[in-house]
């Protein structure tokens, strides 16, 4: 009979632990695919954050490292500088990891234009450890840390990544996007697939930004979290091009 | 005789560590110790090698991680309170077996302190110095030579046990000027089959981490590494003895502490006072058996340091408090003078004759 559909090769052949109707399982397949389609597995290696995507290093066929949490970006900066000829680096992380905690590593890793491709997870809520309000947290958005809705006077307002670092001089691309159907997911594999050939091409930090849904900590069904998503999220997180220099550059 | 230039301390571990093969350095500025940075700045383009200022010490620390996790060659360097943001990545990189040198120029303490040199981060350095059961090697200098010596030593010693070496200096090693030989061959011979550099489709992936998330696998894992330290502990003790055949009145110091301890031992030598001097260069592990050994010959160990006391500590472990171990020091950035442990040792001897 004819394979009509496989896993990439860029996946390994274990369960993912993932719950029901979570969107990593999606996001990594399509990081993987774009390892394979463009041919450097064997050169890249990967960084997994702290969260839920902690044990991203099992999922992916590349050589891998566990950063501490938020620091992912300047593992990655190492990684990159040890080899930069050789070496394909790309961090996946969540909104927790990468705009909380590991902010600082973000912007700098952003402002060197270090020559890296993140892949960052925004799902407005800590999953790992059990639903806690995170950075991207909406306004009203109840979490276990924020049980009478986020209280933008007593804590403030969800940060917008993408918008922020693209006032920065240094990075190459930035771009929002989401899985939350299938015209969706083939927009968003365009983009992880260009944030990987940027670094190929030398063109610096490329940065795509999947907007995601967390079913079990947002407490619905994955039909009904990807419908808040696309209700509730992407009002606050437009998606689209934040950056992307060698096109502007290019139309000039 | 190898030709000797004049260098200042700081300068003589970032030009050993780039004799030793370290193309990576990773730093954010602190005084005592920011001569490193600088020289590396300096010298890491023009040898093809990478010299980056990261924007925090945990960020350093990580990018060193990242390095380390590559198998090359890796250091960073700060001071007491920048040593204290790296320490999580300390833990990390003990947890993920990885070889990096960390150089920590002491300044006083706790919080933001002084800048004036200390030795008060020994505690830090030799039990721990992060969260978890782990050890890093410990290399204590007490000259500008040495500073070099250790540096290359370091890195040898962190890869041959994939750990983190600390190379535990202060302020005043790190400023100093001394003639110094920086004449090494330096030949890396350890495999590093482990190193995250791409499968390049040959083989398995590579993971390196410190998750493990199932107790008895991280058990075995943990009791494992202490297996690998009690190695460590059997071979790579070092320590100098001076003065020690005929003494019946001990010294114990390390780093500045111990060269001023010598000037005072000289003079009392004159005086006809028997005493002498055991000086740790390793302080993890410790030297343990030369502080045995002198618990039944002399009739009191003088711990002089420039903290509160802290390896007074270790020294009283290793003597089994069979004679009595006084503590002879300065802190905050004060430095002990010959006098203050002439002093000490006139009272140890019976007062002044």
């Amino acid at each position: 009979m004819a394979v009509v559909f496989d896993k990439p090769h860029a996946l390994t052949d274990v369960p993912m632990h993932y719950c029901p109707g979570c969107t990593h399982g999606i996001v990594h397949r399509l990081v993987a695919e774009v390892i394979d389609e463009l041919g450097i597995e064997g050169k890249t290696i990967g960084i997994a954050p702290v969260g839920c995507s902690v044990f991203a290093y099992n999922y992916f066929n590349c050589d891998m490292i566990e950063a501490a949490h938020g620091r992912a970006p300047a593992v990655a900066t190492g990684v990159k500088r040890s080899d930069p000829e050789n070496h394909i680096v790309f961090t996946y992380q969540g909104d927790g990891d990468l705009a909380s905690i590991g902010m600082a590593e973000t912007v700098h890793a952003a402002a060197r234009n270090e020559n890296i491709t993140i892949i960052f997870i925004n799902n407005a809520i800590y999953g790992m450890t059990g639903g806690q309000m995170a950075p991207t947290s909406l306004p009203g958005q109840v979490t276990q840390t924020s049980p009478y809705g986020r209280d933008t006077k007593h804590c403030g307002f969800p940060i917008r990544v993408c918008e922020m670092l693209s006032e920065l001089e240094g990075p190459e691309y930035l771009e929002r996007v989401t899985v939350s159907n299938v015209k969706n997911i083939i927009k968003a594999k365009k983009a992880i697939k260009k944030a990987f050939q940027n670094q190929i091409d030398g063109k610096g930090f490329s940065l795509v930004e999947v907007v995601s849904t967390c079913p079990t900590n947002w407490g619905m069904t994955p039909q009904n979290a990807l419908k808040w998503l696309e209700e509730n999220m992407l009002p606050y997180y437009p998606l689209g091009v934040y950056k992307d220099r060698s096109a502007k550059e290019e139309t000039k | 005789m190898a030709d000797k230039i004049l260098m200042k301390g700081n300068e003589a571990i970032a030009e050993a560590a780039i004799k030793a093969g370290c193309m990576h350095y990773f730093g954010y500025p602190i005084t005592p110790q920011t001569e490193v940075a600088a020289y590396m700045a300096k010298r890491m383009p023009k040898i093809g090698g990478c010299f980056l200022q990261a924007e925090s010490e945990i960020a350093a620390i990580n990018m060193v991680y990242g390095v380390a996790s590559t198998g090359k060659r890796v250091m960073t360097s700060s001071s007491s309170p920048g040593i204290s943001l790296k320490s999580e990545g300390l833990s990390y990189l003990a947890g993920s077996d990885l070889p990096a040198l960390i150089v920590n120029v002491q300044r006083g303490g706790p919080g933001l302190g002084g800048i004036q040199p200390s030795q008060a981060d020994y505690f830090q350095a030799t039990k721990g110095g992060g969260h978890g059961d782990f050890k890093m090697i410990v290399l204590a200098p007490s000259s500008v030579q040495e500073m070099a010596d250790l540096t290359v030593k370091g890195f040898d010693l962190a890869d041959k046990y994939r750990m983190p070496t600390m190379l535990l200096a202060d302020g005043t090693m790190g400023q100093m000027m001394e003639p110094v030989s920086l004449d090494y061959e330096v030949k890396e011979t350890v495999d590093k089959p482990w190193a995250t550099t791409g499968t390049k489709m040959e083989r398995e992936h590579n993971i390196v981490t410190s998750l493990f998330l199932k107790p008895d696998e991280l058990e075995d894992l943990v009791v494992e590494r202490y297996e690998r330290y009690k190695v460590v502990e059997e071979n790579e003790v070092m320590y100098e003895e001076y003065m020690m055949d005929d003494a019946d009145i001990c010294i114990a110091a390390f780093g500045i502490a111990a060269r001023v301890a010598k000037n005072a031992i000289n003079e009392a030598r004159k005086q006809g006072i028997k005493v002498g001097l055991i000086r740790p260069i390793t302080l993890w592990p410790f030297p343990v058996a030369p502080f045995k050994k002198a618990a039944n010959q002399v009739k009191e160990i003088i711990s002089v340091e420039l903290s509160m006391g802290q390896m007074i500590e270790d020294v009283r472990l290793a003597c089994e408090c069979k004679v009595p171990v006084t503590l002879c020091s300065r802190t905050g950035g004060m430095i002990p003078s010959p006098e203050q442990v002439l002093e000490a040792i006139t009272r140890a001897n019976g007062g002044a004759k």
